[in-house]
């Protein structure tokens, strides 16, 4: 009862006490807190191979697994899990962020171009920085995925299209980059990623006629290295799959969720967007490189290898969430793997080498009704045509735009050597195209949806686990009246969390079973990256509960189709979970 | 954020529970550029992407279709105001006995402008549903009625499409008030 008393008088004090909205450039009269005097620098060494306590990045390592091998909350302990701490962000909107943890510092981004370091503990602030934004600014999503940590800097991708270079220990700018032009659309929402004393960035916009790339800055300058476009320009290689004249420069490809590396070849494996505007037949060709995803020497920003989920999109299916690199068995061999659940339905199994990437298999993982089949040799699938939206056409297809997995984060974890998936199932849509002309900084998009539910469906969200050996599908846990807009948490513990649904609900997962082991309503919906950390010898797991952006939207969508269906309460709040006292914490 | 938390201090917060979650909007920016102010009253309308920047009348709006995108221009000095997104608009013209009163008060010869910004994450409403006569954005569906004042008719936008009052002079399309409620996006500031 006491803890429960404390947890609600910090939301409240921390709504209130403070005054949000105003960038606040710390004035520490005050002497700086020791966890930041001590701050400990964020070396290439440690994001290699970072300590078990720590969260350094979104997906904690450079594979993308998203699992923590801390062990202290078990699946017999995990059922006295309580809120240790929560924070009200100050923000409504959808709280995507993973909450980055070094030695005990925690980083916390969230929509408002609010960053904020918490001591992680105790949920103490030690600083604010928002960066204003302009009343028009263009941000079709108003969100943020994270930060990176690099030396004893931070590195925040502002929404309007800024990069931007904290003092880690003041929360004060020490350089920003401008990345592109905002009014011509666009913007950033991706967590940077640093490599090799390179900052990484992949741009948003992907709805108002871009030309999509990914980037690379000098983490102690802020100047850019690289470049590359993901959509070819005339005479380079693939720009003969883009119609002659210039669409080339107006075609889409963003790349917002923050990619995979791979330390032994320096290639960092980015996905990318669908291509522009959405109908396929304005722009004849496969449009490389979009919905794809691309190998870049991080050295030279230059392309080694793609693989290209599905050519000419006409179904607004980004490609952006990497695949996860897990070596994984097949016919008594071990393939150095790249597995991506795709927006477009199909789980596949791919293989990394030094530059190309090679298909090995894909399946189904949702209902999928639009292609026929795949290519044995090279994946490609082949398209049913009569499932393909045109201008002027309309056509129905499964899954919906917003795909069997949009770009919410895969799990895996080495215990079980099984991947966790959240998606969403049963979801179909209609579309019909239409002519749109390109006008900088507007939507280039043009058409008109709507989306249905498949015939006898009796859930929509899941969480699926798959053994990465044998490709094959172990647990389903479905919820009947709930989306699934959770990325996933897997630990050494042998557990799986996660959020995701109208219900507010995180929970924790047997990894092995799939049995709900304990849940705990938050204050929103969750659509942010849990992540696990330690802090003297105390396992934590963190998340931001916070409710909006394509999540809010899809349920606006079906509750014209289901008093199920009701808003989701918002507002952001961070929370931190651990053993309540007297729970058996178990030395690491 | 530190220091002992007495019970007072509760109190004060839940009183205030329900106002303070939100953070102000950032910065308002100066908007003393004649391209990037709103829309005046006198105000011309041209038609969005009209390099001759011809003043519209009532009768270059087709009946019942697809908006017609504008700009407001200066009649005096011919400033076209486009230097912010933000006055995009969105002319339409319908049958007058379809509109409500308020409307219709609003409307010059059956034409209403509303702005082209969607109050939901200001994306650009550029859809058209023929059949409902709505108007919709292609980012996050949100449906408005221009017959009813831009009244949301699906979500998640949850404030009415701002409108811009017209009225006929010489033939033209001309603004005859603000626009009635803040353009743009998000909350209000506190």
């Amino acid at each position: 009862m006491k803890t429960h008393y404390r947890v609600i008088v910090a939301f409240l004090l921390l709504a209130f006490g403070s005054e949000p909205g105003r960038t606040q450039q710390p004035a520490p009269a005050a002497p700086m807190p020791p966890n930041l005097q001590n701050y400990k620098p964020v070396t290439a060494e440690r994001l290699r191979k970072p300590d078990d306590g720590d969260w350094l990045m979104v997906r904690r390592t450079y594979d993308g697994w998203g699992y923590s091998p801390l062990a202290q909350i078990t699946r017999a302990s995990v059922t006295q899990l309580q809120p240790l701490w929560v924070m009200a962000t100050g923000v409504t909107n959808g709280h995507e962020a993973a909450p980055i943890v070094n030695n005990g510092v925690m980083f916390v981004a969230t929509p408002g171009n609010q960053l904020m370091a918490i001591e992680a503990r105790s949920g103490e602030v030690f600083w604010r920085f928002t960066r204003p934004l302009a009343d028009d600014v263009i941000r079709m999503h108003p969100t943020t995925r994270g930060v990176a940590l690099y030396g004893d800097r931070v590195f925040f991708a502002s929404g309007e299209a800024v990069l931007v270079a904290l003092d880690a220990r003041t929360g004060k700018e020490v350089w920003t980059t401008k990345v592109d032009e905002n009014k011509s659309g666009y913007y950033l929402s991706v967590a940077p990623l640093v490599v090799d004393g390179k900052v990484l960035i992949g741009t948003s916009g992907g709805e108002f006629g871009i030309r999509g790339f990914v980037a690379a800055y000098d983490a102690n300058t802020g100047k850019e290295l690289w470049k590359s476009y993901t959509i070819p320009a005339p005479g380079e290689p693939g720009s003969d799959t883009w119609p002659q004249g210039d669409q080339w420069k107006t075609g889409g490809g963003p790349a917002w969720v923050t990619g995979n590396y791979d330390p032994e070849t320096n290639l960092v494996f980015w996905g990318t967007g669908n291509a522009g505007p959405w109908m396929g037949d304005q722009r004849p060709g496969d449009n490389l490189y979009t919905s794809s995803t691309i190998a870049l020497d991080v050295a030279t920003g230059r392309l080694k290898g793609y693989f290209q989920y599905h050519p000419n999109d006409s179904w607004d299916w980004d490609e952006v969430s990497p695949p996860i690199l897990v070596d994984y068995r097949r016919n008594d061999r071990t393939i150095k793997g790249l597995i991506n659940v795709a927006r477009n339905g199909y789980l596949w199994f791919l293989e990394r080498t030094d530059g190309p990437i090679r298909f090995n298999e894909g399946v189904p993982y949702v209902k999928q009704n639009v292609f026929s089949s795949l290519d044995p040799r090279t994946g490609r699938p082949n398209v049913d045509p009569a499932r393909k939206p045109g201008t002027g056409r309309k056509a129905d297809f499964c899954p919906s735009w917003w795909g069997g997995k949009n770009w919410p984060s895969v799990a895996y974890s080495p215990q079980t050597r099984m991947i966790y998936i959240p998606a969403n199932e049963n979801l179909c849509a209609t579309m019909e195209g239409r002519a749109i002309q390109y006008t900088p900084g507007r939507n280039f998009i043009g058409a008109t949806t709507t989306l249905y539910l498949a015939p006898g469906a009796d859930h929509i969200g899941e969480v699926q686990a798959w053994n990465v050996d044998t490709g094959k599908r172990v647990w389903t846990h479905t919820f009947a009246k709930s989306t699934n807009w959770g990325p996933i948490l897997a630990t050494g513990g042998g557990l799986v969390f996660s959020g995701g649904t109208s219900d507010r609900k995180f929970r924790a997962f047997d990894a092995l079973t799939g049995a709900v082991l304990w849940e705990f309503p938050t204050s929103s919906g969750i659509i942010g990256q849990p992540v696990s950390f330690m802090v003297e010898g105390r396992q934590y797991i963190a998340v931001q509960s916070g409710w909006g952006i394509d999540a809010r939207t899809m349920q606006s969508r079906l509750a014209r189709l289901s008093a199920d269906f009701s808003p989701v309460p918002e507002g952001g709040a961070i929370w931190v979970f651990g053993l309540g006292v007297g729970a058996s914490r178990p030395s690491q | 954020m530190r220091g002992r938390f007495e019970r007072r201090t509760f109190l004060k917060a839940g009183i205030g529970f329900g106002v303070g979650l939100r953070l102000a909007d950032p910065s308002i920016a100066a908007q003393e550029d004649p391209a990037s102010i709103r829309p005046t009253e006198g105000d011309l309308l041209v038609r969005l992407g009209d390099s001759s920047a011809t003043p519209l009348g009532p009768d270059d709006i087709p009946l019942s279709a697809r908006p017609t995108m504008a700009w407001a221009m200066d009649p005096a000095d011919k400033t076209v105001r486009s230097g912010s997104r933000l006055n995009q608009l969105l002319l339409v013209r319908l049958d007058p006995v379809t509109l409500t009163p308020e409307t219709l008060s609003r409307a010059a010869e059956g034409v209403v402008a509303y702005t082209a910004i969607c109050t939901h994450e200001g994306c650009d409403i550029d859809d058209w549903l023929a059949d409902k006569q709505h108007l919709s954005c292609a980012c996050h569906f949100s449906t408005f009625d221009p017959k009813d004042s831009g009244r949301v008719v699906e979500g998640p936008a949850l404030r009415m499409l701002p409108a811009l009052p017209l009225k006929v002079v010489d033939a033209k399309l001309v603004v005859a008030k603000p626009f009635t409620s803040r353009v743009g996006f998000g909350e209000p500031p506190l």
